[in-house]
């Protein structure tokens, strides 16, 4: 079973680990890699709390639309589970 | 260059921008070492980490928030001492004025690496 999800849009000014590019994308989880202490804290010297890591992956045509030489290729990105949304979530 | 469309994304941030052409890179030098000054810069990344002052990630935001033109025109150990400072300033192991006055100091002792390495 995978799970599709949608990378959160959100442009917080800041110390931010998530990729422009895959912003407002989907992709599915391709597997969870467990908990880490959020880097979002950690850049600036705060006591961070573990949030979940996923690996999720999506394909070119997803990311780069017309734009994708080999549209079903896919790239695998590690994103933190507060950067995530169910896919079918308005 | 802020990017007008997002004005919040970082100069690291540059995924899925038009690169141009791979500039060719000189033949890497197989005896090229690090001079003395480089590797202070990286003992005292290990050091300063290792006392907790700043993890990696605090490195990075300053490196992130330090803009494009850092980038091309500063080399990779002078962003890391700028970036070094810059945390352990914030995590409270010198003050700037401590900083203003030991530069005062060991810009005294003379012009060449040689005279101010040593104490006088």
């Amino acid at each position: 079973m995978t799970q599709a999800v949608r990378v959160k849009s959100m442009m917080p000014p800041g110390h931010v680990r998530t990729p422009i590019y895959l912003r407002g994308k989907i992709g599915v989880i391709e597997r969870s890699l467990g908990e880490f202490p959020n880097p979002e804290d950690l850049a600036y010297g705060l006591p961070a709390t573990a949030k979940p890591l996923h690996r999720v992956r999506f394909t070119m045509d997803e990311v780069w639309g017309a734009d994708a030489e080999n549209p079903c290729d896919t790239l695998d990105a590690e994103i933190y589970a507060h950067w995530l949304e169910p896919a079918d979530a308005t | 260059m802020i990017d007008p469309k997002n004005p919040a994304r970082r100069w690291h941030d540059m995924g899925g921008d038009t690169a141009g052409p791979i500039p060719e890179m000189e033949t890497p030098n197989e005896n090229h070492d690090f001079s003395l000054w480089e590797k202070r810069v990286d003992a005292l990344m290990i050091i300063g980490a290792a006392k907790g002052y700043f993890t990696v990630d605090g490195l990075r935001r300053v490196l992130e928030d330090m803009g494009e033109d850092a980038f091309e025109k500063m080399t990779y150990y002078e962003r890391w001492i700028a970036s070094i400072n810059q945390n352990l300033i914030e995590g409270g192991a010198y003050t700037t004025a401590d900083l203003a006055e030991k530069m005062a100091e060991i810009t005294a002792r003379g012009e060449t690496y040689g005279d101010a390495s040593s104490p006088t």
